[in-house]
């Protein structure tokens, strides 16, 4: 039988666009002391926040983003039929200890810093094809507790390249649901792009962002053909987070290959943090950046309706302590999923 | 040529096409910067040592005892420093000229126990606190046999 959903080689359309009822983003205090500050729902005045570890801090902070969710979509963890959640540390500890409280049936994800689109795209997925009526898709990151994992003790004083990431300490979680279930008004997840690992032989770890920018080019350039979209289709193509450097290559590979965004393409690593002021080299990462950024600014951006079509492109590196000090090189991903602010409406047979 | 060595080359091609790109746009480690900073600010640790050690000696210590105070000496600012969470930022502005001197290996050890006290007295502290450390450990002492046994046999 035939993939009806399935557009192009990389793409599926949802029949009903998925809609989003509510969303929270919950963060440390320097992402609460950057631009956009007064698009989250928590800030925490230490990174610790009473918690006895990095980690509990984190799960503390995961489980704050999906309460804050439910709550402001009116809705109780009961009767939420899955939660799709990931993080960065190993075995996925937040997400699976902060579900350990939520008591919502759970499926863990790992897509690095790509794995808010996976969490949305994939629950978008069992909603549309009528396998739950509403799912929490949430993730979280912690500047301290991925950097014991990934790098070096926080209280380390070796000196960071200026080119290097600094992880956002950050959780977002979005409830999705059934578009019928809101008819009016409301950002709705129409199309999602599953990318592929994409390496092109970067192996400096601290180097993400050239690492990251050809799987975002792969999967953005993927969704444009796929769908046969024109370049100013979306008002905005939201990279998360490919920061200084991995946006400026990637806005060269894409005019390379002729799609030119100009100032539509922007990137949830670079909007969180003012770089001038804030000491994060090229900017923000962590799978809590784009999910923050997303689901706190680009969120009540979309509710103040100055946004109407958004592509948003989470890009992850797969890379682990291991296979770096064994010399491998950088494979990345990146996931996009496109949300409209639309009403309630079926998209049909996979057509536009 | 076969097939798949074709296709090898061709993705070195890519790999190196892209490297060039990304190096086009990385943004440059400030090596000039650095390494004047590193020099000023390493030399202004050793004279600092040079002058709890003269000290030491004033307080009665013979010049080959006041080495080990004065080490000590240093050792201890460097983790206090590391405990109240400043030398990770003194680090990012000073480089190797915090790194090299004896406070950089202080700041490697304790920052690891502070990092790993949460995994317990044993594994945790015990087992890693020499992770960053260990290297410096194991090739200075290798180093130390080596440059021993070449002392030996010249004598």
């Amino acid at each position: 039988m035939k993939a009806t959903k399935k557009l192009g080689l990389q793409t599926v359309a949802f029949s009903r666009p998925v809609a989003i009822v509510s969303s929270a983003s919950c963060v440390g205090p320097l992402e609460g002391e950057g631009p956009l500050r007064g698009s989250f729902d928590v800030v925490y005045p230490d990174m610790l926040n009473g918690a006895g570890s990095w980690e509990k801090a984190e799960v503390g902070m995961f489980k704050d983003a999906v309460q804050t969710a439910l709550g402001k979509g009116k809705h109780s963890a009961q009767s939420v039929d899955f939660l799709l959640a990931g993080d960065l540390l190993n075995q996925c500890i937040s997400a699976n200890f902060a579900a350990r409280d939520l008591g919502i049936p759970m499926l863990g994800l790992y897509g690095a810093c790509s794995t808010m689109a996976e969490s949305i795209g994939l629950g978008s997925a069992l909603i549309d094809g009528g396998f739950a009526q509403y799912i929490v898709a949430a993730v979280s990151s912690h500047y301290a507790s991925s950097e014991r994992q990934y790098r070096f003790p926080t209280e380390y004083g070796g000196q960071k390249p200026p080119y290097c990431q600094y992880t956002v300490t950050g959780a977002g979680a979005m409830l999705l649901t059934n578009g019928q279930n809101i008819p009016g008004l409301a950002p709705r997840i129409t199309h999602f792009t599953v990318g592929k690992i994409v390496d092109l032989g970067i192996k400096d770890p601290f180097d993400m962002g050239s690492a990251m920018a050809p799987s975002a080019a792969d999967t953005i350039l993927r969704h444009f053909s796929d769908l046969g979209l024109q370049s100013d289709h979306y008002d905005l193509v939201l990279t998360g987070d490919l920061a200084y450097v991995g946006s400026s290559i990637l806005s060269e590979l894409l005019h390379q290959s002729g799609l030119e965004l100009g100032n539509r393409l922007r990137d949830c690593g670079l909007m969180i943090f003012d770089r001038e002021r804030q000491q994060v080299f090229a900017g923000g990462s962590g799978c809590g950046c784009s999910a923050s950024v997303m689901c706190g600014h680009i969120m009540e951006t979309f509710k103040q309706g100055k946004l109407k079509r958004i592509l948003f492109a989470g890009t992850g590196a797969l890379l682990s302590p291991t296979s770096y000090q064994q010399g491998e090189t950088i494979p990345c991903v990146a996931h996009a999923i496109s949300i409209e602010l639309c009403d309630d409406r079926a998209l049909g047979g996979g057509t536009l | 040529m076969g097939k798949s060595a074709k296709a090898k080359s061709r993705q070195q091609m890519q790999y190196k096409d892209y490297q060039q790109l990304a190096k086009q746009k990385q943004l440059k480690i400030p090596v000039f910067r650095n390494v004047v900073v590193a020099f000023v600010i390493g030399g202004l640790i050793c004279v600092f040592g040079q002058l709890l050690m003269t000290l030491f000696m004033r307080l009665g210590f013979a010049q080959e005892q006041a080495g080990n105070p004065t080490v000590a000496a240093l050792i201890l600012i460097a983790a206090l420093l590391t405990g109240l969470g400043v030398w990770d930022v003194f680090g990012q502005f000073a480089g190797a000229g915090a790194g090299v001197p004896v406070t950089g290996f202080a700041n490697s050890i304790v920052s690891s126990a502070l990092e790993f006290k949460r995994e317990g007295l044993i594994l945790g502290i015990g087992g890693h606190m020499f992770s960053l450390a260990g290297p410096v450990i194991v090739y200075g002492a290798v180093t130390a046999f080596v440059v021993g046994l070449i002392h030996a046999v010249l004598r």
